[in-house]
């Protein structure tokens, strides 16, 4: 029997590098490009990997790196310090809580549990912008946002999958 | 040995449980954090200083990571310019004709425009001075639509500046560093913008919502608006000059009137921030409040006396307040 599962996870692997390719994508899809007219779309590359982390294991590193990110968005998008954090922490402590109905359920359940999840950040957004900004956000624009966010599941999948099992503590 | 008889097995209760702690943890802390924060303040103390730091990081890199794009571009301009020269030439012939008539009409009307202003002895506004920039980062989601564009306090620019791109009006600056600033867009849910219908003169907030096509508020009077009608900017309230083009006012889907922006004619790589102070700011209140305002004489009149009716122009006459003189002073003698 393979000795693998009982090696330590290095948060680096699972919290560090994801976290890095989340503030390299985020940025190169904010970059003014145009396609035929078409701007680039502006998906929540943070999404998938907040749900990941909360699948693999309860840790007290992820909850601030879900922070970190979501200040990042802010700085970067021009939103209101704090937004992202809140809306990203809200999914990410549903699915915490929810842990362990999602263990052992297809691919198929996992992605409306993503969907679910993205429903949850982008609505606390809405909330949030309407009331700090005395006006509601155009609901199309969110409803884009929401589409080009739950495509990327296969991304929470993969991470999910390499690391779900790296820790037989949390299975 | 079983990975039961571990040791570190026993620590699965507490780990979660704390890990829970700080989730709870954090997630007050980036309340506390949402709920002190300004955004749309103008002063750049408030703007805060991580911002200013993150936008001054933020900016070259933006720049350098959109070099290749901004050069494939020019690249495809070049090569679209080469093979389609001569569609554009007769293009560029048929509008410098209409043009032609145009120059025409626009030299006749600048002078009468400047015989009226002298006849009337208008303190017009002084021109702006603008400094450019080029779009390093672009936010395109639906709670924050906002640029950074690289031109910043070293070439005088300041929180509130409007700004424009060669087809019409962008933003205007919430946030300025040495080398960046960032520019809130138009279609911003924090945006609200002061703009009147060329057509009817009526007035208008223009109210970002994150989508592409912002709204029309407050619009006054009957029949304000047509699918079709300029929209500018109106002056009031100081922070953007008079007559700079928004867009074209349509009934949107629901039903209300929104604005295409003139700006989304074209890509926003280039801007042109102006460096527009309004009298308010640009009064020195200090001195405005030395002066010693005399105090009114018991009894006597505080009107001015009127003026002769020969000696003004007709436009003057014309105006209601010309038609509808003041009436007279009640501490005055009356003729009987």
């Amino acid at each position: 029997m393979s000795n693998s599962g009982a090696q330590p996870l290095s948060p680096w692997r699972w919290l560090g590098v994801p976290l890095v390719q989340v503030v390299v994508a985020t940025f190169v899809f904010a970059i003014p490009l145009r396609f035929w007219g078409l701007s680039l779309p502006e998906p929540l590359f943070a999404l998938p990997v907040v749900f990941a982390w909360a699948v693999i294991r309860p840790s007290m590193l992820a909850p601030v790196g879900v922070m970190i990110m979501g200040v990042y968005l802010d700085l970067l998008w021009g939103s209101p310090l704090g937004l992202w954090a809140v809306c990203l922490l809200l999914p990410y402590g549903l699915v915490l809580g929810g842990r362990a109905m999602l263990a052992g359920q297809s691919r198929l359940i996992m992605w409306a549990w993503f969907c679910a999840a993205t429903a949850l950040a982008l609505g606390a957004g809405y909330l949030f912008t309407m009331l700090d900004a005395q006006n509601a956000p155009d609901p199309i624009s969110v409803g884009w946002q929401f589409l080009a966010t739950i495509v990327l599941y296969p991304f929470a999948d993969r991470l999910i999958d390499l690391f779900e099992d790296a820790d037989v503590r949390f299975r | 040995m079983s990975y039961r008889d571990n040791p570190l097995g026993e620590l699965r209760v507490p780990l979660t449980w704390t890990a829970g702690i700080v989730f709870i943890v954090v997630l007050i802390t980036s309340v506390a954090v949402l709920l002190s924060d300004r955004r749309e303040a103008f002063d750049t103390d408030d703007y805060g200083r991580p911002r200013t730091l993150s936008d001054k990081v933020m900016a070259p890199v933006g720049d350098a990571l959109s070099t290749p794009g901004r050069l494939t571009g020019q690249g495809v301009d070049g090569v679209k310019g080469y093979f389609f020269a001569v569609s554009e030439n007769r293009r560029l012939r048929a509008d410098l004709k209409e043009m032609q008539q145009w120059r025409d009409v626009a030299i006749a009307l600048r002078d009468t425009n400047e015989r009226y202003r002298a006849a009337l002895g208008l303190k017009t506004d002084p021109p702006i001075p603008m400094a450019s920039a080029r779009i390093v980062t672009d936010s395109r989601g639906p709670f924050a639509n906002s640029r950074l564009a690289n031109a910043g306090s070293e070439a005088g620019v300041k929180p509130g500046n409007p700004v424009m791109s060669e087809n019409g009006l962008v933003g205007r600056v919430v946030g300025v560093t040495e080398g960046v600033s960032r520019v809130l867009l138009l279609t911003d849910v924090a945006s609200r913008t002061p703009v009147m219908i060329d057509r009817t003169n009526s007035r208008a907030i223009l109210t970002g919502d994150g989508g592409p096509n912002p709204k029309l508020e407050y619009l006054r009077g009957q029949d304000p608006v047509r699918n079709g009608d300029r929209v500018l900017t109106s002056g009031d309230g100081g922070v953007f000059p008079r007559g700079l083009p928004v867009g074209i006012a349509v009934k949107g889907l629901d039903n209300r009137w929104r604005v295409v922006l003139a700006s989304d004619k074209a890509a926003v790589d280039i801007v042109r921030i102006l460096l527009f102070q309004d009298f308010t700011q640009v009064a020195n209140r200090a001195g405005l409040e030395k002066v010693q305002v005399p105090l009114p004489t018991p009894g006597a009149s505080t009107l001015p006396p009127p003026a002769p009716v020969a000696t003004l122009p007709a436009a003057v006459a014309a105006t209601p307040a010309a038609r509808h003189p003041p009436p007279a002073p009640t501490g005055a003698p009356r003729e009987q």
